[in-house]
């Protein structure tokens, strides 16, 4: 569905049903340069479950219109006014990459909204190399080539994809090329000015649940351990063989992770 | 720190999509050569057929053995996804009927596979698709033959029988300017040759059974979805726009993005048409695969032995190679297909029909058949067979003569060859009272 926020026009993925105020609801946050497609298996599965599903796609991103985004804050707080929009009062928060960092915010800063969080794919901080920042803020297609060679594991360079017929790292780059110009800088860059996130995370009050591939290798998970302590004891799933991109590499172990805390 | 390298044709031919099988740790993907599969349990079986998992059902719809082909076929066109069909026929037919229904219009290339221009002209009709067809080497005739209700541009990368080149990056433009998409059909030329995504193409349909194969031994198709139209854009194919009742109204584009269309074909399609592939087929096509460069680098490397040597045979009146003087392609072949053009290509016998047919009955080494792409060496005399039924104004505005023989090159000995071509040469020259 599509709704106004901040006076531009928002869209939602929402499988196709009406907000039901006596149902819990679910938002799901994509990673940079992406959209509201990554999360399609899971937001059909909680939909098909008796949750709302909200799958938002961030300013200039997907369906979205409106200018990207600068900061972290300020994607969390454009969280907040899209459940305001759509008058749900408590939500779980489910983000993949800098959509992880966006949760990890709202539940920090507005705790009494925030039931639950998973952080799929997630590191704090989360620094940005300067190769990949250089090329987004170029324009440079090596952006999108690092982002979504790097965004595997080694294994699944060749794929494997359980989910039929579909090549998971040309699927992927595709959504990189669709993004539009500059979307890609402003969530990078955003991702690597997000410095406080550990500090943010030791105020979480609701369940935290981590979702990390054992072979990421954009935010591996050897360096989640200041998060990990950070949040007060939160649960953490580590999937094998699986990468940044958890989505796609590990659909259904992800699935049964998330079903720790929704 | 520069940006790593995607894998490489070989690599990719070898291994895109494909990891040691999870079961059994075999290296060599298993043949699953069933037709349905366990559910662990109600809901799991539930989230299974609402799109929630990624698993198989039921192997019309799909199968782990022909995931690997399918992921792979996506992986060496650098697409987003793949269908493996019946054969490839059950390909194009997957593609048109994915995007419209009755009503619509193609816009097709005049010199297509026999069994492709039967199902434009004669078949799709009857259920109200037609087809314009025009010039393969006039991008502009597909600009005017563009209707209202066009939904689809198609050609062959290689024109049937005469190797006319297409110029993808002209009639995709062509075709992107009123909204549509290209589809092409790469069966000869296979991504080792070219890769039409990279030009333009939107679609490509194969028929496996040809060279991506390689031997001969099987019927497959396979379908490959770049991702890179925009359907929503276009505003023309409500089949992925908008809600499809056939499955809770899930729009394609919505919930698919660039998959749309190949999701769309799987889920409708293959499901209500039902012309999949077998797992055995599939595990014979992916064999094939793993040798595609070794084995086409070869078959053209014959080729273009075998055509200097007609070249230069009394009983020769024109060899149709693109890479040669005088094939109006030549230019853009060397452009295009830097690698070359394939491995079959047609030559005219001065003798006539019954030359034509002295030669092919003199042959040994090659075999007299109805295919290409196998790695034996192939003849057909195509007057005498394929288009039997037309007559010689027919056979002409085809590009055939009664003298036109169909080679289709394999990876023997090319002095073997030559010897067995020398035999058949004879036996035309006899048959056209020239001894």
């Amino acid at each position: 569905m599509h709704i106004e926020v901040d006076g531009h026009a928002v869209y939602c993925y929402t499988n196709s049903r009406a907000i039901d105020a006596s149902k819990p609801s679910i938002v799901f946050i994509h990673g940079s340069g992406m959209d509201h497609t990554v999360w399609t298996l899971a937001s059909r599965h909680f939909a098909r479950h008796g949750n709302n599903v909200v799958s938002v796609d961030l300013p200039g991103h997907g369906r979205s219109d409106g200018p990207p985004l600068a900061s972290v804050e300020a994607m969390a707080a454009w969280v907040i006014a899209v459940i305001d929009t759509l008058t749900i009062d408590q939500v779980a928060l489910v983000g993949h990459s800098l959509g992880s960092l966006v949760a990890l915010e709202c539940a920090a800063s507005q705790s009494d909204r925030v039931r639950a969080i998973v952080l799929v794919g997630t590191t704090s901080p989360m620094p940005v190399s300067d190769a990949i920042l250089e090329a987004a803020k170029a324009d440079d297609h090596a952006a999108f080539d690092m982002l979504t060679q790097w965004g595997f594991s080694k294994r699944h360079q060749f794929g494997g994809n359980r989910n039929s017929g579909i090549w998971m790292i040309g699927n992927t780059l595709r959504l990189y090329e669709r993004s539009r110009p500059g979307v890609l800088f402003h969530d990078m860059r955003a991702c690597n000015e997000y410095t406080n996130g550990t500090d943010q995370a030791a105020k979480i009050t609701c369940p935290a649940l981590l979702i990390l591939g054992e072979e990421d290798r954009l935010t591996p998970v050897r360096g989640t351990r200041a998060l990990q302590k950070a949040i007060p004891s939160p649960l953490v799933e580590v999937l094998p063989g699986a990468g940044h991109t958890i989505m796609v590499e590990a659909p259904n172990a992800m699935l049964d992770a998330l079903h720790k805390v929704l | 720190m520069a940006a790593p390298d995607y894998p490489g044709l070989d690599t990719l031919a070898l291994h895109a999509g494909s990891q040691p099988d999870p079961a059994t740790g075999a290296r060599a993907t298993p043949i699953y050569q069933s037709a349905s599969f366990c559910f662990p349990d109600s809901d799991y079986a539930a989230s299974l057929f609402n799109i929630e998992r990624a698993g198989h059902v039921y192997s019309r719809l799909s199968n782990p053995t022909n995931a690997v082909l399918e992921e792979r076929i996506a992986a060496l066109e650098g697409g987003v996804g793949a269908i493996a069909t019946a054969s490839g026929q059950a390909a194009l037919h997957l593609a048109i009927v994915t995007l419209m229904g009755a009503g619509s219009h193609i816009v097709a290339s005049a010199a297509l596979y026999g069994g492709s221009h039967n199902l434009l002209s004669y078949t799709l009709p009857r259920f109200g698709i037609d087809t314009t067809f025009v010039d393969p080497r006039d991008p502009q005739a597909f600009a005017n033959a563009i209707q209202d209700n066009t939904r689809l541009v198609f050609g062959e990368t290689l024109g049937n029988p005469s190797l006319d080149v297409l110029n993808i990056p002209a009639i995709a433009e062509v075709a992107h300017q009123a909204g549509l998409p290209l589809m092409v059909d790469s069966t000869t030329t296979t991504p080792y040759l070219i890769k039409p995504f990279e030009l333009g193409a939107d679609i490509i349909q194969h028929s496996a059974t040809k060279f991506l194969s390689g031997h001969g031994i099987v019927i497959g198709g396979l379908l490959v979805d770049s991702g890179q139209f925009d359907w929503d854009a276009s505003g023309k194919f409500p089949t992925l726009s908008e809600p499809y009742k056939g499955f809770h109204n899930l729009i394609f584009t919505e919930e698919f993005g660039p998959a749309a269309l190949i999701q769309r074909a799987r889920k409708e399609g293959l499901r209500d048409f039902g012309a999949c592939m077998s797992p055995t087929s599939a595990f014979h096509i992916l064999q094939g695969i793993e040798t595609l460069s070794v084995r086409m680098s070869r078959h053209v490397e014959n080729t273009r032995t075998i055509t200097a040597f007609l070249l230069e045979q009394d009983e020769v009146a024109r060899v149709g190679y693109p890479e040669l003087d005088g094939h109006p392609d030549r230019a853009l072949a060397a452009e295009l297909l830097p690698k070359g053009c394939g491995a079959v290509f047609s030559f005219d016998l001065k003798g006539g029909r019954e030359a034509g047919i002295a030669f092919v009955d003199a042959l040994s080494v090659f075999s007299h058949l109805a295919n290409i792409g196998d790695a034996k060496s192939l003849v057909i005399h195509p007057a005498s067979t394929t288009h039997h039924r037309m007559d010689t104004d027919a056979l002409a505005a085809g590009g055939i003569g009664e003298g036109t023989i169909r080679l289709s090159i394999g990876l023997e000995d090319p002095k073997d060859l030559i010897a067995d071509l020398k035999q058949g040469l004879r036996a035309a020259r006899k048959a056209a009272g020239h001894s």
